[in-house]
């Protein structure tokens, strides 16, 4: 009898290794088909035009550099905007809040906005800033960028304060430094590795993010620069994908496959980096 | 650092002014960080004011009706949400039934079965693939996975369940490639290393010692999972899986490009369909007249109060693994 019962729970563990190791097989062998595809079809056409001529409107033969840089002036203003207020946000959540009550409202929203879909994001920068200004703009844009980077922020400037052992807080304290003292010079420089992995992660989020932008910036077909080009409409990479492979034209689906390698490359490369610093946290 | 402060302060001034000074510093920093605090609750909660504003004409012309009505008709300025809603709510559910068994299946290969040297280089590749943005899945979908389902899998699959009863009406011709079906399997893919990395965490929250404690006794792999590691981290799980459903539904590029955007309602999956977002992708910027942008912005409010309830409620599941978990190491 123990001989059987024996026997059926080898059988049952050994299906479900089975089960789960080709859910491991299937997973992971789908996602690499997708990365393979990408950088073939990405890789096909790539050349250095892209970086040196802009998007046409129709037809063939234009390149992605006003949409780089559009792009690369949004992501720069958001992080820039977006970062000091996260990371006071997430100072305030570990070294004050803790557990109070109006830290755990603080904690629920931001975690809400985190995951949030960054349609709505859009949606309410659309209909506070647009209609007030008369047009899209490279503006609207960044701060739709700006609202979707606090919340990734405050998330890891948090979990970072709170891995500081208290008693360096303490020993601090102890040589009379006051509260303020004590974070700007201890904490936040213990977990500095920590935060900075933060805003790495909050780029790469964003560098991606198309939804938000499709009525903030909109895209444009020209080159704007400076800070007259942020009052108007602005391309960026991901715009400029969801543009191209929409349209009938073989050449401009070739450029939105060189956009997405592109945005892919970048987002892998700052997660990793983000990753590097993170592996350097106290 | 703070010993220099302090000792030019008592040098200049006496020493009460030097921690009045300190006292006034610590106000201010405590005020600039609790501002920033509460900026983030002012942005949610403008959020849902402009949502609100914004849908208000159409809010107060279909009222209530603007939730189970099908029709969506620009010209005559008609709308209703049912067909994006059933949308919303049918790809994501079916994105699920996909995705989350077979990435609490890598969880668990990683977990327990994974060899030590694979589980670190795997894990971070799985992370990794969690940050590619959704956009690099829409255009898969749309150039390489569309017409391969669609001239390869698709028929097959039709004349397959064409006699069973219930599967020949969910599963009906012709195949487009495009469809409500096929947007839920680009979404599976999408939130699989979401749902993978979130449970893997979780798993590795269950104490050492309980897993190690029922191997003794003789449990198998198995036993262990089922009546040690998934009990322990239930919370947790349905938090994680809650979280890649509010991913799941909020989803809009991915969706756009392969669903067809139709505004009607088919018993077959494999039929053009359309969600939330990719109603208010597609349309918002062309949308002219006085209802068409309230009647998307309410859109926007509807998806956002779905999200709202799924995400809260994963909220709630993860913070209380964490408390079960941290257990006063703070």
């Amino acid at each position: 009898m123990n001989r059987v019962l024996y026997a059926r729970r080898r059988i049952t563990n050994n299906v479900f290794l089975i089960l789960s190791l080709m859910a491991a097989a299937i997973g992971l062998g789908w996602l690499t088909l997708i990365l393979s595809t990408l950088v073939t079809n990405g890789a096909v056409g790539f050349s250095f035009r892209i970086f040196t001529e802009i998007t046409k409107s129709s037809g063939s033969n234009g390149g992605l550099a006003n949409a780089i840089g559009g792009s690369l002036i949004m992501t720069s203003i958001a992080v820039v905007v977006g970062t000091p207020i996260g990371i006071m946000d997430g100072t305030y959540l570990a070294e004050y809040g803790r557990d109070r009550l109006s830290a755990f409202l603080v904690r629920f929203v931001n975690d809400i906005l985190l995951s949030a879909p960054s349609i709505l994001i859009g949606l309410f920068v659309y209909e506070v800033l647009v209609p007030r200004m008369g047009h899209f703009s490279g503006i609207a844009g960044a701060a739709a960028l700006a609202v979707i980077v606090i919340p990734v922020v405050v998330r890891t400037t948090e979990n970072m304060l709170l891995l500081v052992p208290n008693t360096l807080r303490e020993a601090a304290a102890a040589l009379g430094s006051p509260r303020s003292h004590i974070i700007r010079s201890v904490t936040w420089r213990a977990a500095r590795a920590g935060i900075v992995t933060g805003a790495l992660l909050a780029i790469a989020r964003i560098s991606g993010e198309t939804a938000p932008l499709l009525f903030t910036a909109f895209g444009n077909n020209g080159w704007v620069s400076g800070l007259t080009g942020l009052n108007s409409p602005m391309a960026s990479l991901p715009l400029v994908i969801y543009n191209d492979a929409l349209s009938p034209s073989d050449d401009l689906h070739q450029l939105a496959w060189e956009g997405a390698l592109l945005i892919t490359l970048a987002v892998l490369t700052l997660s990793i980096v983000a990753r590097f610093f993170e592996s350097r946290r106290y | 650092m703070v010993d220099a402060a302090l000792s030019e302060n008592l040098a200049a001034t006496s020493r009460g002014a030097a921690l009045r000074r300190f006292g006034r510093s610590d106000l201010r920093f405590r005020f600039f960080t609790g501002s920033a605090a509460l900026l983030v609750v002012v942005i949610f909660a403008g959020l849902i004011a402009t949502l609100v504003v914004g849908a208000w004409p159409a809010i107060k012309a279909f009222g209530f009706d603007f939730l189970v009505t099908s029709s969506w008709n620009p010209v005559t300025e008609r709308f209703g949400a049912f067909p994006a809603i059933y949308g919303t709510v049918v790809s994501s559910a079916i994105a699920m039934l996909i995705a989350l068994p077979i990435g609490i299946g890598i969880a668990i290969f990683l977990t327990e079965l994974c060899p030590r040297s694979l589980k670190r280089p795997i894990g971070i590749a799985i992370e990794l693939l969690a940050g590619i943005p959704s956009i690099v899945y829409g255009i898969w979908g749309l150039f390489v996975f569309v017409p391969y389902f669609q001239q390869t899998i698709q028929p097959r699959i039709i004349d397959a369940f064409a006699n069973v009863p219930i599967l020949s009406t969910l599963f009906a011709g012709p195949p487009f490639g495009v469809g409500i079906f096929t947007a839920s399997l680009i979404l599976s893919i999408m939130i699989l290393p979401f749902i993978s990395a979130v449970t893997r965490d979780v798993f590795e929250t269950v104490p050492h010692t309980l897993k190690e404690a029922a191997y003794a006794i003789g449990c198998t792999t198995w036993e262990v999972m089922w009546n040690v590691v998934l009990p322990y981290s239930r919370s947790g799980v349905v938090g994680g899986a809650m979280l890649a459903l509010g991913r799941a539904l909020g989803e809009t590029m991915a969706v756009t490009f392969v669903i067809g955007n139709a505004h009607h309602i088919n018993s077959s999956l494999f039929s053009a369909g359309t969600t939330i977002s990719a109603t208010i992708a597609s349309e918002f910027t062309e949308a002219l007249g006085t209802l068409y942008i309230p009647a998307l912005i309410e859109l926007g409010l509807v998806l956002f109060g779905i999200t709202f309830i799924v995400l809260a409620i994963a909220q709630l599941m993860l913070y209380r693994l964490n408390r079960l978990a941290g257990g006063g190491s703070k």
